[in-house]
């Protein structure tokens, strides 16, 4: 059986687990981590190679020195299929391997068949698309909350790659990694759970009764754009068109009206719950449960409900 | 410093879109065609460059005849000229083939820095900056919350999941903007005015040496197979708040076994 690549940018997440879970339908799995490799971790859900890159110019430069190890592998390996993460990076890696390759690709897949047919959600969430590679080997970002990660247990062969980056692949420098807002939290893209608080929410810190209701239940925090434009909540946390598109098992949306803007990005989520003010608020028309009501009354309560049944 | 901003006409995102039955490409005929929302935030960023450091803005859009309004539209906010590549042989291209036509015209430009919107709303793809500056073989510095422009020296707030990252690179180079980067200005009337007589500079693939069997449906590396509409989410459950809203919604989350 051929191998088929899972590309781990940094750290085994979620979605890494998922894209494990989804090669193994595809062929041998093999990982292609750079930097440090969790290989027990990827052996547990069936990688049964690991091949390690780890160069200071992967770390120091942008996106580039990685599509470039990836298309030296794919080159010599030949695999049936290389499987990357749906994030901005893991796009931007396949945008440069698709043209060094001179390859198709697929993105915002959520699930690959066996013949590398991959399934993409479009449009808002409104439709379902089939796609194919018809020129190269199936080149295909995974969103992450696609499929539920399995395990299957292997024992990986590590494998250290020679890594040699061009200076075309070093243009672009990075000085600085800051983090500015990293807790317990979930990631938002990953997260089971997501609260997310909307302009109903009336400033930034009446967002503490989102993060509340999102820490009780184990979720993270969302933001739509109104309440991200308004200065709320930070923009790494908008959920919608022009921010991040979850598909979590809980979706909770406060004083959020449910703009098509807003829809984009949450509506593939499993169970959606709102409270608006608003009983004609569109969000209700998506909801599977809706409480008509004023949220700074009925998240207090929803919270010390909460606390109570613990 | 010659700035090209890379303009892209979308259906609008805010009404129902859907594929052409007939091929399975973005159906455009009969949607409302706008300009992509991000663009005009990198359309912004380049106004405000010029400003500062003096040059040019050109618009760049591959598209059908019909993306001439997006392109008047662009023009009016202040960019000098453009450049619209047109031909039907590039109906149903893909980003590997789109990218190929962008980067030939972009070789005709000699631009110092190129500048795009982080995504598309129709695709979402994201790829488009990596692609051409892999083609080009110049700099790519993307997802920009905020770029600064020092002579030659391009220096990028890349936004992250956690932060963000601070990325330099000399100019050539492409930057792909979020919309967190700017506030688009409006139109002014005079803008719309001298819009219409901006000079739009028209090529073919012919014109740029690509030929038809590279791009369009015929040279597509990906297609779609089958499209069909997601079933539309119904409403579920809904009470109005009588003081126990709040230990309604908790008794819900626990019959879904959240709680």
């Amino acid at each position: 059986m051929a191998e088929v690549f899972v590309v781990v940018e940094a750290g085994v997440k979620k979605v890494t687990l998922e894209m494990l879970t989804i090669a193994r339908g595809l062929g041998e799995v093999s990982a292609v981590v750079f930097g440090e490799a969790d290989t027990a971790k990827l052996g547990e859900y069936g990688a049964s190679k690991v091949y390690v890159a780890t160069d200071s110019a992967i770390q120091d430069h942008l996106v580039a020195p990685k599509a470039a190890v990836i298309a030296d592998l794919v080159r010599e390996k030949q695999p049936a299929a290389v499987l990357l993460a749906s994030t901005q990076e893991g796009k931007e890696i396949a945008g440069r391997l698709a043209v060094k390759l001179d390859n198709g690709l697929l993105t915002d897949a959520v699930e690959v068949a066996a013949d590398g047919t991959a399934t993409q959600v479009v449009f808002a969430g409104s439709g379902i698309v089939k796609s194919k590679v018809t020129r190269g080997l199936p080149i295909v970002t995974i969103r992450p909350n696609s499929v539920t990660p399995a395990p299957e247990a292997a024992t990986p062969a590590v494998e250290q790659l020679t890594v040699t980056v061009s200076d075309a692949d070093k243009l672009t420098k990075v000085v600085e990694r800051v983090v500015e807002q990293k807790g317990s939290r979930p990631e938002l893209t990953e997260a089971g759970i997501v609260v997310s608080g909307g302009r109903g929410v009336g400033n930034a810190d009446n967002f503490k009764l989102v993060e509340e209701l999102a820490d009780l239940l184990g979720g993270a925090v969302g933001a739509s754009r109104a309440a991200v434009d308004s200065g709320f909540y930070p923009h790494q946390f908008q959920v919608g068109q022009t921010g991040k598109t979850v598909s979590p098992q809980l979706y909770v949306a406060l004083g959020i009206s449910g703009a098509i803007q807003h829809r984009a990005g949450m509506q593939t989520s499993k169970t959606i719950v709102a409270v608006n003010k608003d009983a004609e608020a569109p969000i209700f028309e998506l909801a599977d449960y809706g409480v008509v009501g004023d949220l700074f009354k009925v998240v207090p309560q929803a919270a010390d409900e909460i606390r109570k049944r613990k | 410093m010659n700035i090209v901003v890379l303009v892209k006409q979308v259906p609008d995102s805010g009404a129902e879109r859907t594929l052409s039955p007939s091929d399975n490409t973005v159906e455009r005929a009969s949607a409302n065609n706008v300009i992509n929302e991000m663009d005009e935030y990198a359309i912004e960023e380049a106004l405000k460059i010029k400003e500062a450091h003096g040059g040019e803005v050109t618009v760049l859009t591959m598209g059908p005849a019909g993306a001439t309004e997006s392109i008047r539209k662009a023009l009016s906010m202040g960019p000098d000229k453009a450049v619209h590549v047109s031909d039907d042989a590039l109906h149903g291209s893909c980003a590997v083939a789109t990218s190929k036509v962008l980067a030939e015209a972009l070789k005709t430009l000699n631009a110092d820095l190129i500048i795009a919107g982080a995504e598309s709303t129709d695709g979402r793809v994201q790829v488009m900056p990596h692609m051409l500056a892999e083609r080009l073989g110049i700099a790519a510095l993307t997802g920009a919350r905020k770029l600064t422009v020092d002579g030659s020296q391009l220096t990028v707030e890349r936004q992250t999941d956690e932060g963000y990252e601070v990325v330099t690179a000399a100019t050539p180079a492409v930057v792909s903007v979020w919309d967190t980067i700017n506030e688009p200005r409006y139109p002014s009337f005079k803008g719309i005015m001298a819009a219409k007589k901006k000079p739009v500079q028209a090529l073919s693939l012919a014109d740029l040496g690509v030929s038809a069997d590279e791009v369009g449906t015929a040279g597509a590396t990906s297609q779609v197979v089958e499209f069909s509409p997601r079933p539309p989410r119904s409403a579920g459950t809904k009470v109005t708040d009588e003081g126990d809203g709040g230990t309604q919604l908790v008794a819900y989350l626990a019959t879904e076994k959240f709680v």
